[in-house]
């Protein structure tokens, strides 16, 4: 049984290590052996911690043959951490030549709160570099594959926490959300990714790309495993002035799946031009089965959805250029060598550091800031982004969640838009709306196109993120989506 | 004919604040630590750290608004300034750009011929204080490389900012000086220049006398001492002046004041000008002040300088000169109002000026700054009781003072340990007063003659002899009866 692990949910291992059926070591060391096996051709990993995990499960192992009944949610499961999260012990590099060989001297609250909750964190995932991408390719070290599809992108920017899951080499990862980072993936790996409320999950510890925007979210093959993991990172935290001190409902999944008395809208705006039609036809098909789950479903309007993608830019990269001005040289990460003095020591470090498109948003960022510009972009965007606000606030006077498709395609082939970053953005325009007003939103499998899996995405209001996962539970327990693994030629071809 | 020149100054104050912690975090907040121990993940701007307001800093911060007659801003924000140095580690200091806390202020000076002039403050912000770099040279320019220290990183600051109102170096050095009093008064600064939690940037203009138009200002950086503001504004507007009659044009400026050699050097032009990108920090909420939360905290502000000089004047009599040194430390006033509390108010003007000619004397030659006061207000009263009592004289009580300051002993103990108890025995004095009256026959015969002062000369030898324990009064009349007598003879 233990090789089958890949292939159990969390809550399942869950259960297998409470009941004393599987060891934490034996489900480590299956975890590690998937891994070892599929990540030549997935490459989702940047750092896989076998030594650290090993030794985590044979400290649980030993707890629970000790008598200890304390597990948290997540005993005896493994996680895996998107680089851009600081964890002790292991590399925190976000996929950047800047940070290569950083180790935090700190962990980040969510991983506090995992390795609290008896999770074992097995490595570190690979991104877009500082989660700056749509396809996972601005990782500075290796392109992520998507399982469903070698030759294509799993999407991004947390490109790696998607492919390990879809992959089966975890069943939970962590990821970090700005425009869509967790959700986009998700959809382009045919699993389950949430982006909860802004304010629910603590950003410390978490490497600033857009502070305003960026809400840590969990990555998983099922509703239930990602609520579990959902509600073990989300709560009060301290440390984060932007956390709003909310502790999250205890969830509870059982019964007959039933959307009855759920009003949801379809906004047009992210439903019509630009939607590839295999993607439409999958998205409305999957509003059909909401209706039948009793739901009622009508059309509704975010008129300003149409500056949402230019705003978002401005923002998230004045931002941006900020966040990542500590990356000097002076203290810690990449130092570029023989440098003069201080100014060329700063050009050259961040010149050589930083990859093409992290150089490109810093530039964006730092001019729509500049004195002359700040009117035209910065001021004028954050006035669009009250726009945004008030669409979706009067959407739910009316509704109780909108529907719509995660992404207007599904994955592109490994290289195609790498150079037409305008077409890569435009693909970001359903997700990035929900991030601009703070609003949960979650992406689930809702069947295929040609092989490749398509994501509808769920947005709720403030801090509903309970109800979005008990609408989403019910959608997929009359479906079977989620079930579809992509078979890895390794495994006997397909 | 020359023209007359009006010099126009504003100043722009940093205070750093004297919190327990620092603004962001809850690493200590002090001077003089070992390099970079007093330092965390958030200062230090890791990657992943994120700031929390120190709500001591805020209080602080609105404390010292209400000390210089602001008003407070009731819906205040944080902004980012961007710029890279190396001392500043996450690359931006985190300020207020639009919204700060505090504004429309002002103080009151009082000029050497008495007139009281009115400087407004403009706002008060608070903000982050950057490391300190070390270099390893003379300067920055020699050295093969620089040490960053981060204790001082993420200390809370304000940043003071007047009105173009001051007219002179000296009335720049007088509010310098006044606003250092009322932020000590208030508790929420330490205020010490030496070691830097009080500097100062100077903005200096020249004007036609009479012209309502400001000229073009230059910045003077780099001033540490409120002795070297004056003789920075001294020298810019020399220069300014010197540029003006010789028909050219002053350029917009940040200069460098070098102190040791007495000049100013450029240090960029406007057209080198930063950038710094101001944008509302995304790390941190909007901050909300209530009107309860105000007054809670103007219930915590002592009684200021110039209230005090008022009551020191009206309440115990004292001159305007004696109260204004008494107000010019908190310490000092502090002290003078215990003594005065444990004398009574009666006893006001002899504490006031034990204390300003004896004490400050004392402090002035051990070189004691006003957190080091050498004697307890009790010693002090306890001494003047004495002198009340008639158990010594005044000429006595110097050398007291003098012992107790030494010693930290009590009067009583001194007096008595000493021998120092007035002699007022008649008999006695009488008998002292015949020798010396039979012993200087000369000056016996100048005193009959109707020279009054051979009278005190006698008494002056009485307390030689007694070593100044006679009671001068009692000396003069038993003086008087001894030489009535003699002439009698």
């Amino acid at each position: 049984m233990s090789g089958m692990t890949h292939i159990l949910s969390a809550a399942r291992l869950n259960r297998l290590f409470l009941a004393g059926e599987l060891s934490a070591v034996e489900i480590a060391e299956s975890a590690l052996s998937r891994i070892a096996k599929v990540e030549p051709q997935v490459g989702a990993f940047l750092h896989v911690a076998a030594e650290h995990v090993l030794d985590r499960a044979k400290k649980l192992d030993a707890r629970r043959r000790a008598g200890d009944n304390e597990f948290g949610p997540l005993a005896g499961v493994p996680i895996a951490v998107k680089d851009n999260i600081c964890t002790c012990g292991m590399e925190t590099t976000c996929a950047s030549r800047m940070l290569k060989g950083y180790v935090s001297p700190y962990d980040a609250t969510v991983v506090e709160r995992l390795r609290a909750s008896g999770a074992m964190i097995i490595g570190k995932t690979n991104m877009d570099e500082f989660a700056m991408g749509s396809s996972g390719e601005a990782s500075a070290f290796q392109t992520t594959r998507n399982p469903w599809d070698l030759e294509r992108v799993p999407g991004g920017s947390s490109s790696g926490s998607a492919a390990a899951v879809a992959a089966g080499e975890v069943p939970l990862a962590l990821g970090t959300d700005t425009g869509g980072s967790i959700r986009q993936p998700a959809a382009f790996t045919g699993v389950v990714g949430l982006k909860p409320t802004y304010g629910y999950v603590s950003r410390y510890g978490v490497v600033s790309f857009a502070s305003s925007l960026d809400q840590v979210g969990p990555l998983g093959h099922d509703v239930e495993d990602v609520a579990r993991l959902f509600e073990v990172i989300a709560g009060p935290d301290r440390r984060d002035a932007t956390n709003a001190g909310r502790t999250p409902p205890e969830l509870k999944f059982g019964g007959d799946p039933s959307l009855a008395g759920v009003r949801l809208g379809v906004p047009r705006e992210l439903f019509g031009q630009g939607i590839d039609s295999g993607v439409k036809a999958r998205v409305e098909e999957a509003i059909r089965q909401l209706e039948d789950l009793g739901a009622t479903v009508e059309e509704c309007s975010l008129p300003s959805t149409e500056y949402a993608l230019s705003a978002y830019y401005v923002i998230a990269l004045a931002e941006a250029s900020s966040n990542l001005a500590r990356y000097d040289g002076v203290r810690y990460g990449f130092r570029a060598a023989q440098t003069g003095g201080l100014t060329e020591m700063y050009s050259k470090t961040r010149g050589e550091g930083f990859g093409a498109e992290v150089k490109r948003r810093i530039m964006l960022g730092t001019y729509v800031l500049s004195s002359g510009h700040y009117d035209a972009y910065y001021r004028k965007a954050q006035q669009v982004r009250t726009l945004v606000v008030r669409d979706f606030e009067r959407a739910f006077e009316r509704f109780d969640a909108l529907v719509t498709p995660t992404t207007p395609f599904t994955a592109w082939r490994i290289g195609e838009k790498i150079d037409d970053p305008m077409a890569m953005y435009l693909g970001d325009i359903c997700t990035i709306p929900v991030n601009l007003a703070g609003l949960p939103a979650i992406s689930v499998p809702c069947g295929f196109v040609d092989g490749l899996p398509v994501g509808m995405q769920l947005i709720g209001k403030h801090f509903a993120d309970a109800q979005l996962l008990q609408m989403a539970w019910a959608y997929q327990k009359v479906t079977k989506h989620h079930e579809s693994r992509p078979v890895l030629t390794e495994e006997g071809g397909r | 004919m020359s023209t007359k020149w009006e010099t126009v100054i504003g100043l722009e104050v940093h205070v750093e604040l004297a919190t327990e912690t620092k603004v962001w975090c809850s690493c200590k907040n002090e001077f003089g630590a070992e390099p970079n121990t007093n330092v965390c993940p958030v200062c230090l701007a890791l990657p992943g750290s994120l700031p929390v307001l120190n709500a001591r800093a805020l209080e602080y911060t609105i404390k010292a608004g209400l000390a210089l007659n602001c008003k407070i801003q009731r819906r205040s924000k944080f902004d980012r300034k961007n710029y890279f140095y190396a001392d500043l580690p996450s690359g931006y200091q985190i300020s207020q750009f639009d919204l700060p806390l505090c504004y429309d202020g002002y103080v009151d000076i009082t000029l050497k011929d008495g007139t009281t002039r009115r400087i407004r403050i403009q706002r008060i912000h608070l903000e982050t204080d950057a490391g300190k770099l070390v270099h390893a040279g003379d300067d920055v320019a020699a050295a093969d490389f620089s040490l960053v220290d981060f204790n001082r990183a993420g200390v809370p600051l304000i940043e003071i900012v007047t009105e173009p109102d001051l007219r002179s170096a000296e009335e720049a050095g007088l509010f310098l000086e006044k606003l250092r009093s009322i932020l000590k008064y208030s508790g929420v600064s330490d205020v010490k220049m030496e070691e830097g939690s009080m500097r100062c940037d100077v903005n200096v203009s020249v004007r036609p006398a009479g012209s309502t138009e400001f000229g073009v200002r230059s910045e003077l950086k780099n001033v540490n001492s409120f002795s070297a503001a004056v003789r920075g504004i001294e020298y810019e507007q020399k220069r300014h002046i010197r540029i003006l009659e010789e028909g050219g044009q002053v350029e917009q400026e940040t200069r460098s004041w070098r102190d040791a050699q007495g000049i100013s050097v450029l240090l960029r032009s406007k057209e080198d000008a930063e950038d710094y990108r101001y944008f509302p920090e995304p790390d941190l909420p909007p901050v909300e002040v209530t009107t309860e939360e105000i007054e809670r905290i103007r219930a915590t502000l002592p009684e200021l300088p110039d209230a005090l000089m008022q009551r020191l004047m009206t309440e115990y009599g004292l001159s305007a000169y004696d109260a204004s040194v008494i107000v010019a430390e908190r310490e000092y006033a502090q002290w003078f109002l215990q003594a005065v509390e444990l004398a009574g108010a009666d006893q006001a003007k002899a504490v006031a000026n034990w204390q300003i000619n004896e004490l400050y004397r004392v402090m002035n030659e051990k070189e004691l700054g006003p957190d080091q006061i050498p004697l307890t207000p009790e010693q002090l009263v306890g001494m003047l009781k004495l002198m009340e009592k008639g158990t010594i004289t005044g000429k006595i009580a110097k050398t007291v003072f003098d012992k107790m300051v030494e010693t930290g002993k009590d009067a009583e103990t001194i007096v008595k340990d000493e021998g120092l108890t007035q002699v007022a025995d008649e008999g006695e004095l009488l008998a002292i007063a015949r020798e010396v009256v039979a012993a200087n026959p000369k000056v016996f015969e100048d005193w009959k003659s109707g020279k009054q002062s051979a009278a005190q000369w006698f008494v002056g030898q009485i307390m030689k002899r007694t070593r100044g324990r006679a009671n001068p009064q009692l000396a003069l009349k038993l003086v008087t009866q001894a030489l009535e007598e003699q002439a009698q003879k």
